[in-house]
């Protein structure tokens, strides 16, 4: 796939007649009552999944959706609409409705649209949607999931597993004239096992993926790795301790513990609760906000990382931002809205779930840069503490930082060393309480494999999280044994 | 609801036709339009204005046992004609399940007029955006007026929908009905010690405008749970009593009930597998699931396959009675439907709740509160730490301290955990004061004790 953006151009055009005449019209009428500026986001998006139950494939489904989103930005408001249809007549409707946000008399304004390649490369590998691969390959990688977790431990009972892909095309016309497009590819692997020991069950998830068609197997995981580790967790969870009660030390091991920043820090530093006012990093840039040794970074541009984008979903190409430098907050996630609001470069981090939806800032690969510790000596550091591995989710309070995050597997540090492993562990905390408390970074920065997705105001995009292993001196463990 | 093409139910029939012609042995197909609006106020200013139509199919087809499952928003004729062919093609990728496929007949609704359930509301048809922004201003205004200390906010919010669902299937089964909902929201947000932001919010949604809440009222009530929170701090690792307020107790019926569904039944991952008929929790829980009762959002006169709904005790005074299925589930686990299958445009059926209420006790709610010397009051939960499979419970919380039977102090960033039968059990106090949320109600209710882990 060698130029995504003009293939994404082509297939508007000659699917749905849609090109720069059209646009330019469109646009005129958005901004006609005197909106600071106006664009039109196209999509059309093809979701495929097969699902896998009791050692065969349970169902398929097929997913198509297509429409356009139009918004007028007037200072910081906006007007929104949207139409499923992209007939001319529907389409200049919502434009109609989206002027609206806009108060003076209607006078046109000419608009130019005009095509633009924002950049030669993609950041996405794949030769053809996986979407249009045969069915039996993608059944022939569930089988293999399913073998693998079995013949892992005779405990396991079940396992659910799901392949899911999509390719989405959009194209983006601003009515600053630029129109821009892209082809956007996703794979998702599922897998669900389930051990049962007597009476005794346990279940544990996982899975992977990123921006990429069907090679993501076996070039970057095979089935079976993803339901050995599923399947790995749940028997682990068989015998696992209570979790201790309390706040302790808590060493985050590499990779997907960047979900933590992800909630604790990334959230707060999108700007548009910082155009609000109702981030706890509001009027801090420039300020220690951290531990010295922290320094973090969203980057949209990781080839084939689940969160990563060519351009974001106002047609601005994504980059690397630098938001946490040793400690310094130097700047926040921008999209067009918050950059006019604080007269700065929009960082690519307008995105939306679907055309349906309000574009906001959002994060696409959050991670934190590595240190000079070794993992091991980190770990060796610790009389009493929890090592946090992977988690199943989180969620933050942007306004004052506090934030929750379960831990799927966790082990508990006695004199130095790995010893129990623990369940039902909880952390809770207060982001820039605990990026304060950071004390060690080691060098052995990892990407999660890409299988997180981030909720905002109801909207879910995909994302990606990375993070060396980390030493945080303290941190409240929400457990059950006091 | 103005229509000026085709209604969903004429567009859920040609799919169901099509797909027949195609080829397909059973289907069934699922149709929502709506039209939605959100206005969103903040500092005084409208700074959101959305409006916007959508329509779209969802479309199941069962051949020989395989099941596929499409969805669409283009809904020409030529388009449609495809989608059907192209579902009935996908179906051949599944593999023969004996347990899949349309209700017994016999099942199916009768009488499918939502008539009786006031879920819709002529009057947010004509309400206007100027109306709407007044809403809102005055929601959002109030919060401000209610104390000096609240000098900011996230904006006050409302939105409408207006839609109406249709459903068919090659059984011959036909219903649609009109729904709608408006809802009104504002989070305020006030200073506190140490550059640290306090916010609380709150809300009203209903399916009629003149149930809302008065929009000032909700604006003060947000501005009171954020000034409550002022101060807040952590507390010592104990175990004591925790006092659920109503919303939070609705939070906990619903994560109860996520295990007392089919699903979670034949798939293992459920504490209460083998437990129906048992007693999990005391006497004083009965939660039932209500599909009936007029004006709520989880009221429907027929389910997501088109079986007549109906009232089912989910727990009485304590005892397990049973689990809410849809076809697939029930016929898996050698049981019947509950006309309880939920269903999505894009997913298959599967089962869930209708409204859900955790019946009222005889205790007034202060005197729940009055007999804790020191626990909990429960007003914030965070995060998603409930395992069904083991019953596992421990969730990020925040609320108020309580000493001597009154509210002390707010607390924050602490955590609350237990198993959830242990906590069903140890519920030794129900309150007078059912209040919903949603499509869940539930009065205040105490733990009598957890662990509650802090500094």
């Amino acid at each position: 796939m060698s130029d995504p953006g003009a293939q994404a151009l082509a297939f508007f055009n000659d699917r749905y007649r849609i090109d720069p005449t059209v646009m330019s019209s469109l646009l005129s009428i958005a901004l006609s009552r005197g909106g600071d500026f106006a664009e039109l986001f196209f999509e059309h998006r093809t979701n495929s999944a097969i699902q896998w139950e009791d050692q065969r494939v349970k169902s398929a489904s097929r997913n198509v959706a297509q429409g356009v989103g139009i918004r007028v930005v007037k200072g910081d408001a906006i007007g929104y609409a949207y139409t499923e249809s992209l007939d001319v007549a529907a389409m200049r409707r919502a434009a109609e409705t989206a002027s609206r946000i806009g108060t003076s008399d209607e006078r046109p304004v000419p608009i130019d649209a005009t095509p633009y390649v924002a950049s030669e490369g993609s950041f996405y590998r794949f030769d053809e949607p996986l979407t249009d691969e045969p069915p039996a390959a993608k059944v022939a990688l569930l089988d293999r999931a399913d073998r693998a977790a079995r013949a892992y431990d005779s405990s396991i009972a079940r396992l659910d597993a799901s392949i899911g892909d999509e390719v989405k095309y959009v194209m983006v016309a601003r009515s600053d004239g630029k129109v821009v497009g892209d082809v956007q590819p996703l794979i998702r692997f599922n897998v669900s096992a389930l051990s049962q020991k007597g009476e005794s069950r346990q279940v544990a998830r996982t899975g992977g993926g990123g921006r990429l068609g069907i090679e993501y197997f076996d070039a970057v995981t095979t089935p079976e790795t993803l339901a050995i580790e599923a399947a790995r967790q749940a028997v682990l969870q068989q015998d696992a301790r209570e979790a201790p009660a309390g706040t302790l030390p808590v060493v985050l091991a590499a990779g997907d513990s960047g979900v933590l920043l992800h909630e604790a820090v990334g959230h707060g530093l999108e700007a548009d609760f910082n155009r609000k006012g109702t981030s706890n990093y509001t009027g801090r840039v420039g300020q220690p906000v951290a531990s010295p040794l922290v320094t973090v970074v969203d980057d949209g541009t990781i080839a084939d990382s689940r969160g990563s984008i060519n351009v974001d979903d106002e047609g601005n190409p994504t980059t690397r931002n630098v938001l946490i430098e040793d400690g310094t907050l130097r700047g926040y996630l921008h999209d067009e809205v918050s950059a006019r609001h604080f007269g700065v470069t929009p960082s690519g981090s307008g995105r939306r779930q679907t055309f349906k939806d309000y574009i906001m800032p959002r994060m696409t690969n959050t991670f934190m840069l590595p240190g000079q510790d070794t993992p091991e000596d980190i770990i060796r550091a610790v009389d009493r503490g929890i090592y946090a591995v992977s988690y199943s989710g989180g969620q933050v309070n942007i306004s004052n930082g506090d934030f929750v995050f379960s831990v799927t597997e966790a082990y508990m540090i006695e004199d130095g060393k790995l010893t129990s492993s623990l369940r039902n562990v909880m952390l809770i905390g207060n982001g820039p309480d605990v990026l304060s408390k950071v004390t060690r970074v080691a060098n052995d920065y990892q990407l999660s494999d890409g299988r997180w997705t981030c909720g905002k105001d109801g909207q879910s995009v995909p994302v990606g999280v990375g993070m060396p292993t980390v030493l945080v001196s303290g941190i409240t463990v929400g457990g059950t044994k006091v | 609801m103005r229509n000026e093409g085709p209604t969903p139910l004429d567009i859920a029939r040609r799919a169901v036709q099509l797909a027949q012609a195609a080829g397909a042995e059973q289907c069934d197909a699922i149709v929502s339009m709506y039209t939605e609006s959100n206005v969103t106020v903040r500092l005084g200013e409208l700074e959101k204005l959305i409006e916007a139509g959508s329509m779209s199919l969802g479309l199941r087809v069962i051949n020989g046992g395989r099941t596929a499952v499409c969805s669409t928003s283009d809904l020409s004729p030529a388009a449609l004609e495809r989608f059907a062919a192209e579902t009935v093609e996908l179906a051949a990728i599944s593999e023969p399940d004996e347990f899949a496929g349309l209700p017994e007949p016999a099942l199916l609704a009768i009488d499918v007029s939502a008539a009786g359930l006031a879920l819709y509301d002529e009057r947010l048809e004509s309400l206007t955006t100027e109306q709407k922004i007044q809403m809102a201003k005055a929601c959002e205004g109030a919060a401000f007026a209610a104390d000096p200390r609240i000098n900011n906010t996230d904006g006050a919010s409302l939105s409408t929908r207006i839609g109406e669902v249709a459903l068919a299937n090659s059984l011959g089964f036909a219903g649609a009905y009109p729904a709608t909902t408006v809802s009104l929201v504002v989070e305020a947000i006030a200073d506190d010690a140490e550059g640290k932001k306090r916010n609380g919010y709150w809300y009203s949604a209903e399916r009629s405008l003149h149930r809302l809440a008065d929009p000032e009222e909700i604006g003060r009530i947000a501005a009171r749970r954020t000034i409550d929170q002022l101060g807040a701090r952590k507390v010592a690792t104990c175990q004591v009593p925790v006092v659920f307020e109503p919303m939070m107790a609705v939070s906990l019926v619903g994560d109860l009930v996520g295990c007392a569904t089919g699903s979670a039944l034949y798939r293992g991952a459920t504490f209460l597998a083998g437990r129906t008929g048992q007693a999990i929790g005391s006497s004083l829980v009965t939660i039932t699931d209500d599909p009936s009762i007029p004006g709520r959002f989880g009221s429907r006169p027929f389910d997501g396959e088109g079986v007549a709904t109906r009232r089912n005790a989910v727990m009485e005074a304590g005892v397990f009675r049973g689990f809410l299925f849809d076809c697939y589930t029930a016929r898996r686990t050698g049981n019947d439907t509950t006309g309880s299958a939920q269903r999505g445009i894009e997913s298959l059926p599967a089962p869930g709740p209708s409204n859900l209420i955790f019946g009222a006790g005889l205790t007034p709610p202060e005197e729940v509160i009055a007999g804790v010397s020191n626990g909990l009051y429960l007003t914030t939960l965070m995060g998603s730490g409930f395992n069904p499979t083991t019953g596992d419970y421990s969730r990020g919380a925040g609320g108020f301290w309580i000493e001597n039977g009154r509210i002390a102090y707010p607390v924050t960033e602490i955590n609350i955990s237990g198993r959830m039968d242990a906590m069903l059990a140890d519920i030794d106090s129900v309150g007078t004061d059912l209040a919903w949320f949603g499509s869940s109600a539930a009065p205040t209710v105490r733990v009598r004790e957890m662990t509650v882990s802090g500094t």
